[in-house]
């Protein structure tokens, strides 16, 4: 395989109820990216993206996001209906050819325009599950619950996760909600649904994101200290919550496998776990042991805008590698209800 | 550098315009089953599935391949879903392609879909916002701008629609089967969207169809014969400022020439021996005839009216019957990659194409801005 590395990355603040549209959100960012990278517009050589007609509110709604490209001349360029973090995966895929050596990923959504527990009952099986109008909250509660019985792991635990992250969270200005909690604090609070709480949930962001990847001595030439991708993988979990044991995270497990988690050391790893117990299964299927920072940034639980947050974590990696000097981080990424999807990334320093 | 790909299994639903027998994830298993028999695979074998169709609310899905996981057989696989618009079945056999290209899977099963009877097509291109217009409305002045410029005679597109429903007779996954269509009939349909009528009009189908993608080693032990893929291209292009040509434009041209160029195609019109490209209104025929290189500027229509088009032309084109017999429209790019492996490996069956051995297979999207184009030959690369 050819030595692929994220050489830059931008994203605008995670804020609820942006005014602005997906288009007008990824301008300043593909911009920032791309003057980051140092790499002129015209030299990208293959361009995808991420984003979600349903969250958008509109058919195509990808398509208006190709202004914020300056797609003349025409651009080698493809759309995924998922996360960024699997446009990069695409994007990875298109520089194993030998043909082009940088490509720009990018990736927008918009959460807070409709009430999610509304829209995201729409991704549901629609023949037996839908009609039933299950929301992502009251899905994610039913794992929880499996989860807790499962591993024995209590709500206090889950309240240590959401006061780690909001605490981290205050050193990320992208994040959108921060704060000095205690897990005792957190507890007091009302079940929002048994036995998830407020804290457990994660708030509902709007966010745009762009990273831009380059080959070998490109990467090496551009960049100071490019994070390189050692591996990456994805996998799916079955979608009907019935077939699946909820408490834990198969699909996480191959993902990890495959993209060679284990082969060295874990410094940090930026999990994209919208909600608490999703972190605590996504650490036991990745095998992260106390020794591995968990989301210096906050992760989802301090911002999550949907199809956007799994190519932030990517983005955080990088920054942990390329700003803070660690040597080896995870980046995951997840989709659909209870984790049905699931993408690891392992990035080094050189 | 990139590893060889070949196309080893093919699969399609009977296209209509209701399948009411089937669910969503009956009809991609409809085609994915016939795929992976045509590959003596099961789904066992495969190592990952990249699903395509085109905007969710068509059918009122968001993101369905997450829910068809299970019925194609995508536990434990990484489940891909591209959105190009209508060039995405094209766009998604690109990126299944591609996941065998890198190295990275053995056995990639790629399929796209649209179940059109599922919600109301017109209404999901517009959001419905703004009464659409549908995409004849959308189409219809560039239509309208290459009959001008090009000064090609009405009957062009009248012959454009009976050919290509001609052709469906010989094809029995087409959704139209119209026997006896005659230029009259087509002359005195409706005018739908001025200058496209009725008949040179696609139709609304349901539709999935699947291809199961090998390395050369798969391709080298398969049993039947295998089309090797020699070139894949996409390109898009802003869909509106002043100084595009929406007729003729240039991501189609470009996106073609880089697949010529990559297959080693200099003269397309001698070197291509089939073509399925997307011709969603009659008229698109001669339109893209330019635009791909098949003809120069404004002589295109006169490849269909010398019958250059048809079998035993210069240039057989969608000689399945194409977009304009069946349109399950996420599906309709994938049909047009699929149909051109099938005949260059010979097993198009009653429209198969003799000695075919260079197919190009062509879709395009959104404001006629998205392409995805592919060659296959009957030899590897």
């Amino acid at each position: 395989m050819r030595d692929v590395a994220v050489v830059a990355f931008a994203q605008s603040p995670s804020r609820p109820e942006v005014e602005t549209t997906e288009t007008q959100m990824l301008f300043p960012i593909i911009t920032e990216a791309i003057e980051q990278s140092g790499i002129e517009r015209r030299d990208i050589g293959f361009w995808v993206s991420g984003s979600c007609d349903y969250l958008a509110g509109a058919p195509f709604a990808f398509v208006s996001n190709l202004e914020a490209t300056g797609a003349w001349p025409p651009i080698p360029e493809s759309h995924v209906e998922m996360d960024g973090a699997w446009a990069l995966y695409e994007a990875y895929t298109r520089l194993q050819h030998g043909d082009v050596d940088t490509a720009l990923v990018f990736c927008s959504g918009l959460s807070s325009r409709s009430d999610l527990r509304e829209t995201l009952a729409v991704q549901l099986d629609p023949y037996y599950l839908m009609p039933l109008w299950p929301d992502h909250i009251s899905l994610a509660a039913l794992q929880a619950r499996a989860f807790l019985d499962h591993n024995g792991a209590t709500e206090r635990d889950m309240a240590e996760v959401a006061a780690r992250s909001l605490r981290s969270a205050k050193d990320n200005p992208n994040a959108q909600v921060s704060g000095d909690h205690t897990a005792e604090e957190l507890l007091g609070a009302d079940y929002l649904v048994e036995p998830l709480r407020p804290h457990d949930c994660p708030p509902v962001s709007d966010a745009a994101a762009a990273v831009v990847l380059a080959v070998g001595d490109r990467a090496r030439a551009v960049c100071s200290r490019p994070a390189w991708i050692r591996g990456i993988d994805t996998r799916t979990d079955p979608h009907s919550p019935g077939v699946r044991d909820l408490a834990v995270s198969p699909s996480t497990r191959l993902a990890g496998e495959k993209a060679g988690v284990h082969s060295g050391p874990v410094e940090v790893a930026e999990l994209a776990a919208p909600f608490t117990h999703q972190e605590l299964i996504v650490r036991e299927a990745l095998g992260l042991g106390d020794d591995v920072e968990i989301n210096p940034s906050g992760g989802a639980l301090a911002a999550n805008p949907i199809m956007v947050s799994g190519l932030i974590r990517i983005g955080e990696a990088f920054r942990q590698i390329n700003e803070r000097g660690r040597n080896r981080v995870i980046a995951h990424a997840t989709s659909g209800p209870c984790l049905q999807q699931n993408l690891v990334c392992v990035l080094e320093g050189e | 550098m990139a590893e060889r790909c070949a196309v080893v299994g093919i699969g399609q639903t009977k296209h209509a315009k209701v399948r009411e027998d089937l669910s969503m994830a009956g009809l991609v298993r409809e085609a994915a089953l016939r795929a992976l028999e045509d590959a003596e695979m099961t789904f066992a074998d495969i190592d990952a599935v990249v699903v395509g169709k085109a905007p969710d609310p068509f059918e009122g899905v968001m993101m369905p391949e997450l829910y068809l996981a299970d019925a194609l057989g995508g536990a434990g696989k990484p489940v891909m879903r591209v959105h190009t618009a209508g060039s995405v079945g094209g766009s998604t056999a690109v990126l299944a392609t591609h996941l065998v290209q890198s190295g990275q899977f053995e056995r990639v099963l790629t399929v796209a879909f649209e179940k059109q009877s599922e919600g109301d097509t017109t209404w999901g291109l517009g959001g419905g916002r703004s009464g659409s217009v549908g995409a004849g409305g959308y189409f219809a002045p560039h239509i309208r701008a290459y009959i001008e410029r090009s000064n090609a005679p009405e009957h062009i597109g009248w012959m454009v629609a009976v050919k290509d429903r001609k052709n469906a007779l010989k094809n029995p996954y087409a959704h139209l089967h119209m026997e006896n269509l005659t230029l009259e009939m087509v002359r005195d349909s409706p005018m739908v969207w001025e200058p496209v009528r009725r008949f040179e009009s696609c139709p609304t189908s349901d539709g999935a169809a699947a291809m199961v993608l090998g390395s050369e080693r798969v391709g080298d032990a398969s049993s039947t014969p295998v089309a090797w893929v020699h070139a894949t291209a996409v390109r898009s292009e802003l869909g509106q400022f002043p100084g595009r040509d929406p007729v003729s434009p240039r991501g189609g041209h470009d996106c073609a020439a880089d697949v010529y160029k990559q297959a080693g195609i200099s003269d397309p019109i001698r070197d291509v021996d089939v073509l399925e490209c997307y011709v969603p209104f009659s008229w698109y025929e001669p339109m893209w005839m330019e635009n791909l290189g098949y003809a120069v500027e404004g002589t295109g229509w006169k490849l269909t009216e010398d019958g250059e088009t048809d079998f035993g032309g210069s240039i057989p084109t969608n000689v399945s019957g194409g977009v304009l017999s069946s349109n399950p429209i996420g599906a309709s790019g994938m049909l047009r990659f699929l149909e051109a492996a099938l005949q260059v490996r010979g097993m198009a069956g009653e429209h198969q194409v003799d000695g075919a051995r260079t197919a190009v297979g062509h879709a395009y999207g959104g404001a006629a801005q998205f392409f995805a184009m592919w060659v296959v030959r009957d030899t590897k690369p």
